[in-house]
């Protein structure tokens, strides 16, 4: 694989198509070391992350599919600098982020926001949802530009949520208002990516509709960028501009959500598709 | 032919400090010999309850079997004695969970907890029980299985860890297997091997399944019979396909809708059609349909009084709502 993939731009249709990516994935790798026996070498690395290289542009959905244990989290991971690569690069607008100085990776991390899969584990339970989503404004008050709307109202409002939940724990909340709560807290700061990690997954079929809706509602009002990881071919079809396939810790298949779904090219990406059960 | 199961008018409640929690309210059905029924819910819908109930293995209390029958080849197991219904589990009924990793038992070898089993139900000895459960293991597709028989549950996968418990149900030959989310915590492709592997299973030995799964495409394709439950009680019960072709009940249209398919291509403008609103608390139900805050075809009269579960003609099938009675 090198540079960047031939078909790696295609089919982003009518989100921008400028050729200077917003972030940009170069030869990323990652690996763990395992913790074997007591006689395991320390040779043994579990390759997590291989070779991966991609784009991501403004205003876009990057579906990252595949199954448990191909790498997406890891991948994710690293976009939002939770995890550092063994090697390799990821630029945002033009600079790597991993060579970022304190100041810089904070200012990163506001524009680059995460949402977690489990709405139960990540909310912290003695926080108020008031203060979960006021939070990030505490953290960075001082960076902050002055158009940005702080009030609470508002922002519950934007994600679907009344004035008088902000004063509740998160147990006192169903998992799809939990995961509007997670959803407020990473839109809050007006971020420009947003890294989602399964975040559908731990929710029922009807309430499933109501989250994916309300993200695509807000990546209309607030341009944002998304990074969109899946395990659920549905899910994946109905959000993503463009599909990365993760098999085995590599890319096997890049393109858009039209190629992916209606020629797709890989033998993977094939029995991945024959694999999901049909209502029809 | 008289059905393997049949379960009548039964009712599982919790007591708890809200008042009596209406898990299983009022669910009858009827499973042939070699039928699949599936079971489809939301979470909190009863459908687990409801496995729990038929395998009376529901903690009383809190729980209590309020009205009801449940029949298996004519013996009503809710009459039985824990140590009478003891020889029914595992051997004419047996259960597949969803945490393959949690439902085995992590300090015994796999071999030992498929031949428990055997030995249990068969009265066999421990080397013709180690033998069988070296034949089912082999049934359900593990490779090797004089090796791995010595495998503690740790060292499987999960899709592996799935099959042992497969093995472990199928052991004795049951006439009826309840499958509880068999394959939610696997991957598509292990998926489509573990559901592949029950309906050759069934086939070949004759057995019923209850599939109870929130995926209705799960559903289409290894059920014959379906049944929507919605907070505690059966709204629609159908053959799969005239309920996948013409959903009746609003639930079961708004659930059908709301799922995005991969065969249609979604344009950014596009959204998925919402059912609005949560399940309600089932300690707080409406007076009423338990369908009327999220329906958008609510009536007056879905306010008053809870509408019963109505058969159909033509095809035959039976809906719970105000606009086919």
């Amino acid at each position: 694989m090198s540079k960047e993939i031939p078909n790696d731009t295609c089919g982003a249709g009518n989100i921008n198509k400028m050729n200077t990516p917003l972030l940009s994935v170069h030869e990323l790798h990652k690996s763990f070391p395992l913790q074997g026996g007591y006689f395991a070498s320390s040779q043994d690395k579990c390759l997590a992350v291989q070779d991966v290289s991609l784009s991501l542009y403004e205003g876009e959905t990057l579906g990252i599919v595949g199954e448990s244990g191909c790498g997406k989290t890891t991948l994710a991971r690293m976009i939002a600098h939770i995890e550092k690569p063994t090697a390799g690069e990821i630029r945002y607008r033009g600079q790597n982020i991993f060579n970022y100085d304190k100041k810089q990776l904070k200012s990163y991390r506001r524009k680059a926001q995460f949402i977690f899969q489990d709405p139960y584990a990540s909310l912290n339970p003695r926080l108020t949802a008031g203060e979960i989503i006021a939070e990030p404004f505490t953290i960075h008050r001082r960076d902050l530009p002055q158009d940005i709307d702080s009030n609470l109202e508002n922002i519950l409002k934007m994600v679907g949520l009344s004035r008088d939940q902000e004063q509740r724990y998160p147990h006192e909340f169903s998992g799809g208002q939990r995961q509007r709560i997670g959803i407020a807290r990473a839109i809050a700061l007006r971020p420009e990516i947003i890294i989602a990690d399964e975040p559908v997954s731990a929710l029922d079929v009807s309430v499933q509709a109501q989250i994916l809706n309300l993200m695509k509602d807000l990546q209309d009002e607030f341009n944002l960028t998304y990074v969109f990881v899946s395990h659920d071919m549905g899910v994946i079809r109905f959000i993503s501009d463009r599909i990365a396939v993760m098999y085995r810790g590599r890319i096997v298949e890049i393109a858009s959500n039209q190629e992916i779904f209606e020629n797709p090219r890989h033998p993977y990406t094939r029995t991945l598709l024959d694999a999901v059960p049909r209502l029809d | 032919m008289s059905p393997i199961l049949e379960v009548d008018n039964l009712s599982t409640w919790f007591d708890t400090e809200q008042g009596s929690l209406k898990a299983v309210d009022e669910v009858s059905f009827q499973l042939h010999a070699g039928d699949t029924l599936g079971i489809v819910g939301e979470s909190g819908c009863g459908k687990t309850v409801l496995s729990l109930s038929i395998m009376r293995l529901v903690p009383t209390p809190p729980g209590r079997y309020v009205s009801g029958q449940i029949k298996m080849n004519g013996l009503d197991l809710l009459s039985l004695s824990e140590s009478e219904m003891r020889k029914v589990r595992g051997k004419s009924i047996s259960m597949i969970y969803q945490e393959p990793m949690t439902s085995l038992n992590p300090v015994f070898r796999i071999g030992a907890q498929i031949s428990e089993t055997i030995r249990l139900h068969q009265g066999c000895n421990r080397t013709e029980s180690h033998h069988k459960a070296i034949e089912m293991l082999r049934l359900v597709g593990i490779e090797v299985p004089e090796k791995r028989i010595n495998d503690y549950p740790h060292q499987l996968s999960g899709g592996m860890r799935q099959r042992v418990m497969i093995a472990m149900a199928l052991a004795c030959h049951p006439r009826l297997m309840l499958a509880d989310e068999p394959t939610t915590a696997l991957d598509v492709t292990i998926q489509a091997q573990i559901l592949a592997l029950i309906n050759d299973l069934k086939r070949d030995m004759g057995t019923s399944v209850i599939l109870i799964t929130h995926d209705l495409g799960v559903i289409a394709e290894n059920a014959q019979q379906v049944a929507i439950m919605y907070a505690g009680k059966f709204v629609e019960y159908s053959d799969v396909k005239n309920l996948f072709a013409h959903p009746l009940h609003p639930y079961t249209e708004g659930l059908l809708h709301s799922i995005p398919r991969i065969e249609r291509y979604y344009s950014r403008d596009k959204r998925l059609p919402i059912i609005p609103g949560v399940v309600p608390d089932l300690s707080r139900l409406p007076q009423g349909c338990r369908f009327q805050e999220r329906c958008s075809d609510v009536m007056p009269i879905c306010r008053d009084e809870e509408p019963a579960l109505i058969e159909q003609r033509n095809p035959k099938r039976y809906v719970r709502c105000w606009k086919y009675q």
